[in-house]
């Protein structure tokens, strides 16, 4: 069980400021959605969780432990993370590269094993990547590729997930299907935190939303009280619909007012 | 291919080439007479050529050309571009500098470990403002532009030896070395090379598991626990001792940092890490059938390895870049 705490936790890329003032608590067992507009600081944020970018003040604790003082292979096999953007620079096929997964449970100098093994195969059937096995992945549509690299954060099988923007190039029926899968995650007691663009799935498989605007945490709790009709006119500039079909929660963004 | 039929092959190979380095040479000798020296046998004549001449030759082939094999393959691996050589750093143009010092100003006459000291010397001064440039940044971009610098000031500095000069003779004795050979090579110059380039080779072994992660980057690199800071020392401390040991005995031999990871890439699945034991192999079997091709082609004046590893390693290099390029 893997619990992150921020506490007044601020980021400058260089000499930008890009997130101020962050307190959050992200307990296990719980799908948490990082929303905002273009450039809020939501990747950053979930870098900063992982100690990628220095806090130039406040911090982040992983279990109560600061994270800059976590050896970097003990926090490998703690939290799984899938990075932005879909970085493959050597053409690896799906399987050698969800294998990457596991390294961090490789001791060193040592072969994979069959507990490897087999976490690779859960990652490639949870991912449904398994007609794409033996394929080489820099061949792969950006929606295959996507898939294959959220199964090499899967492989990790780690107590805790980040993933950042995991829907991105997903045609809808994979796009609930990687939805329905972290939940599942989150369900067996993982956290699981992702940052996600379409607020409609946000809204309807997120436990709690985390709304980011301008750097700074505007709104923290369920989906229903965060994505409110004013707080989309106000931070993303656009009139929207909030409601539900089937019981299902949807927001559908109608016109843009600058 | 199996993990293991590879690297077995290629062993076997670089074995080959070093039996043929033994054994190929300006005064032809029976195989007869090679067989009983390496059973410990054998008249003197042939001892004497075979054990005192030839075999440093053979042997500081096949460790040269290890070097710039697994170098090129990290180097590759960690810059994670595959254009990337030994040389990107400037590590060895430093090093070559240094033996040009050592050659322009006489050092070289003095002594004969005094070219190679003073080539290993600038080695670590190329690596030390490398790392200044550099400075603390990740980006394989940065170190490549600060290695770009550092090379092209020190080929400024060898030219300016060229140009300064005091006599054709100091100029073609510069230019020769600068084309990287193995001739005349003693046990001495293996003492110097040997222990230089086996450091630098298990620290650039050191980090294959690494090199595999940042396929993904550098944020999926260090998600999945890696030290980047502590890689990219290794890597560089182990190109600078190993390339600049191999530098300072057989001269700038370019291209088999750059092709023999290519070679083998296709024969594995692909990933840096997998390709840094077999690259070095075939980059000892590689350079050491090179330097036997040096002593077979007839010429009129001696050809030079480096010229021989251009020429031999273009062609097959366009081969398998025209059967594997469209996965780049």
């Amino acid at each position: 069980m893997v619990t992150i705490a921020t506490q007044g936790l601020s980021v400058a890329l260089g000499r930008r400021p890009v997130l101020h003032d962050v307190d959050t608590r992200l307990e296990p067992g719980a799908l948490i959605g990082v929303i905002g507009p273009n450039g809020a600081g939501k990747s950053t944020l979930v870098r900063a969780l992982l100690g990628l970018v220095p806090a130039t003040s406040g911090g982040v604790a992983i279990d109560g432990v600061p994270v800059a003082a976590i050896r970097r292979a003990d926090l490998a096999r703690r939290i799984a993370y899938l990075p932005q953007g879909q970085t493959l620079h050597w053409p690896l096929t799906v399987e050698r590269l969800v294998a990457l997964g596991r390294l961090p449970h490789l001791a060193p100098f040592s072969r994979i094993g069959a507990a490897d093994l087999a976490a690779i195969d859960r990652a490639i059937a949870q991912a449904d990547i398994g007609h794409l096995r033996g394929r080489v992945a820099t061949e792969l549509s950006g929606g295959e590729r996507a898939r294959v690299l959220l199964a090499r954060a899967l492989a990790v099988e780690a107590d805790a997930l980040i993933a950042d923007e995991p829907l991105a190039a997903l045609d809808p029926g994979h796009q609930l299907e990687v939805m329905a899968l972290l939940r599942v995650q989150a369900e067996a007691g993982a956290l699981v935190v992702a940052v996600l663009h379409d607020l409609t799935l946000a809204a309807r498989h997120c436990d709690r939303l985390l709304l980011l605007h301008e750097g700074r945490l505007v709104a923290d709790g369920p989906p229903d009280t965060v994505l409110t009709a004013e707080r989309m006119a106000e931070i993303y500039g656009v009139r929207a619909w909030i409601g539900r079909l089937e019981g299902r929660r949807l927001v559908v963004p109608l016109d843009h007012h600058g | 291919m199996s993990r293991a039929l590879l690297i077995g092959g290629l062993a076997v190979l670089a074995v080959v080439a070093g039996l043929l380095s033994v054994a190929v040479g300006a005064v032809p000798i029976a195989w007869a007479r090679i067989a009983a020296v390496l059973a410990g046998g054998g008249d003197d004549v042939a001892r004497t050529i075979l054990i005192d001449l030839r075999l440093p030759r053979a042997l500081l082939g096949l460790a040269v050309g290890a070097m710039l094999g697994i170098s090129g393959a990290a180097m590759q691996g960690f810059l994670r571009n595959p254009l990337a050589e030994p040389s990107v750093l400037g590590v060895s143009s430093t090093a070559a500098l240094g033996a040009v010092i050592a050659l322009y100003f006489g050092f070289a006459t003095l002594h004969l470990a005094a070219l190679p000291v003073l080539a290993i010397l600038g080695a670590f001064v190329g690596l030390g403002v490398l790392a200044l440039l550099s400075g603390r940044s990740e980006s394989p971009l940065t170190l490549i532009l600060a290695g770009i610098a550092v090379s092209t000031l020190a080929v400024a500095g060898t030219s300016l030896a060229l140009n300064m000069s005091p006599n054709p003779f100091a100029a073609m004795e510069i230019m020769n070395w600068l084309l990287g050979s193995l001739e005349d090579r003693s046990f001495q110059h293996v003492a110097i090379a040997l222990p230089c380039i086996a450091l630098g080779v298990v620290l650039l072994l050191w980090d294959g598991r690494a090199l595999d992660a940042l396929t993904l980057g550098e944020d999926g690199a260090t998600s999945l626990g890696v030290d980047l800071r502590r890689t990219r020392l290794r890597l560089l401390v182990g190109i600078a001792i190993g390339v600049g040991g191999a530098v300072a005995i057989s001269g700038a031999i370019g291209f088999i940092g750059l092709i023999v990871p290519h070679l083998v890439r296709p024969l594995t699945d692909r990933s840096p890490g997998a390709i840094l034991l077999p690259s070095l192999l075939a980059g000892a079997a590689l350079l050491t059938l090179a330097d036997v091709a040096v002593r077979i082609i007839p010429t009129t004046a001696e050809l030079k390895l480096g010229v021989v590893t251009a020429f031999l390693g273009v062609p097959i290099f366009l081969v398998h870049l025209m059967r594997e390029r469209r996965l780049w």
